[in-house]
Formats: structure tokens, sequence, C-alpha cells
């Protein structure tokens, strides 16, 4: 039973730390889950990492720029995106929250928004700040729809009456609400045109509507017609019974196992909870299956990352600039990189992670991190205690035995396949 | 120039999800493939076994800006701003041309050594990404089914592990089989850190009898980095470093720096000269998916696309081995004929194969799809794409393609020279 509970805390947070795991045992399995998708009062760890104040898009203000103007403008937005992702990762292992937190996280993969074609820090960071309010699946669909980060990265703005593009329609349907083989293709050409109109504009955090640009004319979309727009649209989609479903499969996928499709009572208990998504985890966690995934889950970078600063008790809002820029460019190198999704479909999961290619970045962080951290004497069972680790096999522990330096102790325990799945 | 919306990863996001990608993926180090290699592999003469390179285009390559109808009306005036003045395309003959970026291409066409398969598809078209590489990948249009027709062949011919190898991130489900999968080696650069004992790193990677199995895999990469690691530091190999992609300098951004398609090429052309025994090779490029200010970005990857290739088929004219290797290049879909608003064009049908290199007979196979008699806006596919990958398992492999796609009715197409 008390592996249970370091199981849920991995897979619902980033990664406890040695008080937590203690803390948690003490109360055990069910009231640590209620804690983890009710967290009483607010979040005290996070009001150290308030959101950050960006200002105006640098583009702003600037309708005709010089190419001088353009590379200062250009040169602006990377440090502003680099600051809203020092602040995102500060936050993670601050809050107290941690469900919460990790759920944001899952959201994020879900709409997978990239800043590297939407440009501007200041939308991406509104688009985060709608995941995070977002009351319900519902509530949140309706708000993603016009959210100008998502329009703008799937070709919105283009899409207009005389020419729909299809890009945002289909990924509603595919990736965002339905999942694959619930539409026709025409539905995907019909919702197109009921997003028809809409376009971001850098100095505003909502979506300007333009009207002669919106096709007015009657749609049909899953068997209904209607004058859709948007909003309306959304609502058909959350109506349909494949929706609820899809929504508990993609959360199994992230929290229980990215392997074994999510088997069928599971998927129902958590579709019957829809749409309110801690709820949907309660079922996930406590369901028996979940705890039969131990071991399957391999951390995906992001989490392994803000899982060892945590237990480190280190902090990216105050780690030296050159130090934060290491990290994140090893973000960058191992493929998972906040703010930054390598395509609308979301990251990766399991093997995917266990490259040798990621192996030498993984060993590089580890370091600085294990430096930072300034161990004193250690053993391999600090090591194991520190990090969480339930037990080290015969082949770390023989690794780990002969290994006298601290931080290249601390740094091994980070890299070790024990420490990388859940 | 924008359009990096969908790129690799597809398959690993788990959209559409399979255990036996999982058990491919990783774990497998060139240094492990390279010592496959025989000098004198038994009963045949060296280097004498036909290979095939699979090229994936992620993103749906727009075959109508690729080999140009140019001489059609109906072509310009669906998408003015998109298309190519007739004096500006590289003329195959007194229709079709390609893209002005394709010079190599077109050199190769000179010398007959590209054959370009017209209007290729598949019947009843899905415009999903995901779901139309798994129909290219799978050989199964009519139902899903979680084996590629390479794995397939894996499995009839109880192949060894390196008898296909991806040098992709991630294995493509072309390579899965129901119990035999592909090996998938990562092309990216290793290095291993300096303030570190190689045989600590070995001795991490050395796996427990009774380990989960995914724990396994993540002491593997351990084992795999060391033993990759001194074949990587050969000359001409570039050692990647991390560096933040977000300056969107390309559509090729975030897909790994520089030209991730030659690199894994060269992977390709070492193990063919080394004598590997792979015989299906899958690399891939990444970035086609032009929804938007299309032809920057895709004249950039035409660029990529066209350097690559002609690069590694000169490379590989110059040994026997390598004048058994064959290329193939193909793409989820081809994009909708009219233009959209955006200076893009979205997902559509048929587009162009391509197959060049030593044993490619040049020329056009098949007809051009017609741009006035269209499916809801979209090309009718003229050949089905079982017949061109039925045409690489005959003639390239040896085997039966009725045996590794179902319902195969194809007829081989003579683009292979079959001596």
């Amino acid at each position: 039973m008390t592996d249970d509970v370091a199981l849920l805390l991995r897979r619902a947070g980033f990664g406890p730390t040695a008080a937590e795991l203690a803390a948690a045992r003490q109360s055990g399995y069910s009231a640590t889950l209620s804690a983890l998708v009710a967290p009483p009062g607010p979040d005290v760890g996070a009001t150290t990492a308030p959101v950050p104040e960006l200002g105006p898009d640098p583009y702003v203000g600037l309708p005709s720029p010089t190419p001088a103007e353009r590379a200062k403008a250009d040169g602006a937005r990377k440090t502003q995106t680099m600051q809203v992702t020092r602040w995102w990762l500060d936050r993670m292992i601050v809050a107290n929250h941690q469900a919460v937190e990790k759920l944001l996280f899952f959201w994020h993969g879900h709409w997978a928004t990239s800043v590297s074609k939407v440009r501007s820090a200041q939308l991406m960071l509104t688009q985060h700040r709608t995941l995070r309010n977002a009351r319900d699946f519902g509530d949140m669909a309706h708000r993603m729809v016009v959210d100008p980060a998502l329009v703008y990265w799937l070709d919105g703005q283009h899409n207009k009456k005389d020419a729909p593009n299809e890009n945002l329609a289909r990924e509603l349907f595919e990736l965002f609400i339905l999942g694959i083989g619930q539409y026709t293709e025409r539905d995907v050409k019909e919702a197109s045109r009921a997003l028809t109109g809409w376009r971001a504009v850098l100095d505003s955090d909502r979506l300007v509507f333009d009207p002669q640009h919106h096709d007015t004319g009657s749609k049909t979309i899953l068997g209904t017609t209607g004058n859709f727009n948007a909003s309306r649209v959304v609502d058909l989609l959350l109506k349909q019974k494949a929706c609820p479903r899809f929504i508990a499969s993609r959360l199994w996928f992230r929290y229980a196992s990215s392997t074994d499709p999510i088997p069928e009572r599971v998927r129902e208990e958590m579709a019957a909870a829809f749409p309110a998504p801690m709820s949907m985890l309660r079922a996930l966690f406590e369901a028996d299956a979940f705890r039969a995934t131990r071991h399957t889950m391999v951390k995906q970078p992001v989490e392994w990352l803000v899982g060892a600063i945590r237990q480190l008790g280190l902090r990216p809002a105050h780690l030296r600039q050159d130090t934060f820029t290491q990290l994140y460019n090893s973000l960058d190198g191992l493929g998972q990189r906040p703010f930054a999704p390598p395509s609308v479909g979301g990251w990766p999961a399991g093997p995917a992670w266990l490259t040798s290619a990621a192996a030498p970045i993984k060993l590089n962080v580890a370091h600085t991190l294990a430096g930072l951290a300034n161990p004193g004497r250690l053993t391999p069972e600090d090591v194991a205690y520190i990090l969480c680790v339930d037990k080290w096999t015969d082949r770390t522990y023989a690794v780990l035995r002969d290994v006298r330096d601290a931080r290249l102790l601390l740094t091994l325990g980070l890299v070790s396949p024990e420490y990388q799945v859940t | 120039m924008d359009s990096l919306t969908r790129r690799r990863f597809l398959r690993a996001s788990g959209v559409v999800g399979g255990a036996a990608l999982a058990a491919g993926a990783g774990g497998f180090g060139l240094a492990e493939l390279l010592r496959t290699a025989s000098k004198e592999p038994a009963g045949g003469l060296p280097g004498k076994t036909n290979k095939v390179v699979i090229v994936t285009l992620y993103g749906g390559n727009d075959g109508l800006n690729t080999v140009i109808p140019y001489a059609d009306s109906a072509y310009h005036s669906a998408r003015p701003e998109l298309a190519y003045a007739p004096e500006k395309v590289l003329r195959l003959d007194n229709a079709l041309g390609l893209n002005p970026v394709m010079k190599g291409l077109k050199r190769l066409w000179d010398e007959n050594r590209l054959a370009i398969v017209l209007g290729v598809g598949y019947p009843k078209p899905d415009r999903s990404h995901f779901r139309s590489m798994d129909i290219w990948q799978t050989a199964s249009p009519g139902s899903p089914v979680n084996t590629g027709w390479v794995g397939r062949w894996l499995d009839g011919t109880k192949a060894p592990v390196e008898a296909a190898v991806s040098f992709e991130p991630v294995l493509p489900p072309l390579l899965a089989g129901r119990t035999r999968v592909g090996a998938c080696v990562s092309y990216r650069g290793l290095a291993l850190p300096p303030w570190i004992e190689p045989g600590v790193v070995s001795a991490l990677g050395r796996t427990e009898p009774d380990e989960p199995a995914m724990q396994a895999r993540a002491a593997a990469a351990y084992a795999d980095l060391i033993s990759m690691e001194r074949v990587v530091r050969e000359p001409g190999q570039t050692i990647g470093s991390p560096e933040a992609a977000d300056d969107g300098v390309g559509p090729a951004t975030g897909t790994g720096a520089g030209n991730a398609l030659a690199a894994q090429l060269a992977l390709v052309a070492r193990c063919v000269e080394a004598g590997v025994s792979t015989q299906v090779y899958s690399v891939s490029l990444g970035g086609f998916d032009t929804h938007a200010e299309e032809r920057t970005g895709h004249e950039m990857l035409l660029t990529q696309l066209d350097q690559a290739l002609t690069g590694f088929v000169a490379r590989m004219a110059r040994t026997e081995a390598g004048r058994q290797v064959s290329v193939v290049v193909y793409s989820e879909f081809g994009r909708r004929v009219r233009a959209n608003a955006s200076d893009g064009t979205d997902h559509g049908t048929a587009g162009p194969v391509f197959v060049l290199g030593a044993p490619a007979v040049g020329g056009f196979y098949g007809e051009q799809p017609n741009l006035t008699d269209l499916d809801d806006g979209d090309l009718k596919a003229t050949m089905d794409f079982r017949d061109v990958f039925g045409t690489v398992l005959s003639s390239v492999l040896r085997a039966d393609p009725s045996r590794y796609i179902d319902d195969y009715r194809g007829s081989v197409l003579p683009f292979v020279r079959s001596d």
C-alpha cells in the first residue's frame, strides 16, 4: 500500500520530495488522493512564483519594422519566451498543488501549441492563463476555440468564407475533442466554415471577429443542420458520446500507460465524471488497473527535470542566467521544452524518450544539478531517499557503491534507469 | 514558412498506439549494426543484395508544385499565387516539369535514373495525417492494422532485426511486424561527457534479468551510447549539440538542425558501404504541411530533398554495393488543387512517387490525374500505392507481394531493373 502512495505521487505530480512522500505515507492512499485532486485552500507555495508581467509584444507599434527593429524585436521575443518558460518551470517546482500543475502541463500537451510559430510569448501566456482558469473541459474547449495562440497556430486567421482553411476544424475533431474515426471529411469542411472570420492581433488577448469573412450560411455537422458558429460547433462536439471517452483515454495515456489502452471499465468510470478533469483523474487513480501500471511509464523530460529540481531543493528562479540557459537548451535537446511541442499531435511518450542521443544530455543536466545541490557525504541509500527511489537494482547499487564523490553519486542516481521510470 | 504544425513523433504521440512499436524504438545501435556486416556474404557475391531506402515526406507534400503540370491552364487558374510560370519549371516533357529548385533530380532524369510514378493514392482518401500515413505504411486502406508492410515481410522471412533499419528518432509503423520489428537507430550526434568514466556508463547500461521492460530499455540507452559513441566520432560525422530552435528560420526547425535527411542518408551510405546486410532503410523529412505561405517553405524543403537525394545517389554509384540501392520517395497525401486564402494548400489526395538510384529505370509511370475531373476539389488517384510497394517487394526484395499486402491485385511496374 505504501508503494502505491509513491506511485500516486509520481504520476499525479512532478515527483514528490522525501518530506512529501513521508507525509503522504502517514495519511494513506485515500487521503493523499483527495488532497491531490481537491487541494484545500490556496496554493501557498505557488504565491512565491507570480505570473510574470511581460508588457506589450515587442512588435506592437511596429507596423512596418526596419530590419534593425525586426532583429531587436525578435531578440526581445526570444528573451520573453525564455522568461515565461523559466517562470512556469519554477511554478511547477514550488507549487504545493502538484496535481493542478501537472494537469496544466497535460492540457498544454493536449492543445499542443508552439511558440515557434506563434512567436509571441504574450499570446502563449494568454493561452496558459486560459487553460489555468478554465472551470472544466467544456469551458476550456469554448475558450480555446477562440484562443489567439491556438487559432494562429492552426491558421485560423486565414480561414475565411471565400476560402476556408481546415486546419483548426480538423484538429478540433481529431486531436482535441472527439478522436479519429468519429466524424467525416464533410463534417470537417462544414465545421471549418463555422469557424471562419476570426483572427489574432498582437495587442489584444482576444481574437478579432470580422463579420464579412464569417460564413453565415447553413452548415450540416455530424448530422445536425444549423447556422453554426465557433461556440455552437464546440457545443455540438461536447455533446457527442465519444468526447468524454476520448478525454478519458488521453488522460490514461499520460497518467497510466502509453502502451496499453484504457480498460473499458475505467474509461466509463472516468467518462461519468466528465467534464471535471480532476474528478476524472480521481476515478483513474482509484482504479485497480492504475496500480497495475507501475514501472511502465517513462518520465517525460520536463517531469524528470522538474522532479529532480524539487527533490534537490533548487529553484529555476534562483539560478544564474547561464545555468538556466543550459537547462533550457537541454530540454530542447531532450525534445520537450514547455511552450514548444514538436507538432499539434503533442509530445511522444514511452521509449521514445529513452534514446542514446538523450543519454549524454541527461548526464550533463544531472551533473549540473548535483553540483548546485552541493551535497555533503552521501551513501547510495541517502540518494535513494532524496530521490524517492524505492530500491536500487543490484546493477545500479554496484555502480553507486564504488563512487566516492557525492556529486557524481547524486548524478548517477538522477540518470539511473530506476529513476527514469515510474 | 511557418507550417510546422505537424511533423514527426506523430505515431509516438499515441493518437494511434501500438505495442509492437514500443518494442522496437531505441535499443539498437549503429555499432551493433555495423558489426553485422560481413565482407564475404555466405553463398553470394559481395554486395549483390538488393536494397531499398524508403524516404517518407511527413506532412503531405504538394505534388502539383513538385511535378508541375505547367502546360495545363487549370493548374494556373486554381492557384494563381502558388503556380510556377511555364518558363520557370525544369521541363520533363511537354506537359510536366520539376519544381525549379530540383536541379539535381532533373539531372538524374536526364541520365534516365529517375522514375516518376504519377497520381499515386488509394481508394476513399483520408485527409488525416495520422490515418493516411498509417494507410501508406501498413498498406491496408480498408481497415486499420497494426503492422507495416515491411514489418510483415520481416515476419514472413524470419528476418533478423537489422534487416530493416530506421534512422528516424522514432520507429515508424512501416517496420513493425507482428513478431518482429526493425531496428531504430538515432542519427543524432553522441558524445560522452569528459567527467565520467566510460566504464561507469557501461555498468549502468547492463540490464538485470528480472527488470521491468521499460527500465531495461532505459539501461540499454547507456549501453548503446557507449557503442555508438565510438562510431560517430568519425570524419564527416557532425556531433550535434542541443540548441533552442525557436527562431523559426525554416520549416525544418524542430526536426533537427541542418539537413536531417542528408544526415540520415549519410548513415545509410556508411552501412551500405560497410556491407551491412540491411535490405530496407527508412528515413524521413518533415515539414510538408504547407497550409499557409507555402511557396518559400516548400522550396526550402524541396531544395533539401533534392540535395540529399542526389548526393546520396552519386555516392552510391561509386561502389558495387551502392549500385544495388533503390530509393523510393513518398508522402501521405498531396494537397488540394486550389490554393486556400493563406497562400497555402489544404490536405489533398494523390501525388507523385519518385524512384531513383542505379537500379531505377527512368521515365514516367502511370498517368497524371486530370485537373478538371476532380473528386470534391481533389485529384483522383490514377495509380494505387500498393502497386508501387508491391513492385518494391517483388523486384527489390524478391518476395511475393500478395503474401504481404492483403487483397493485392497490382501488377509489377518496370521501374526497377530486375536482373
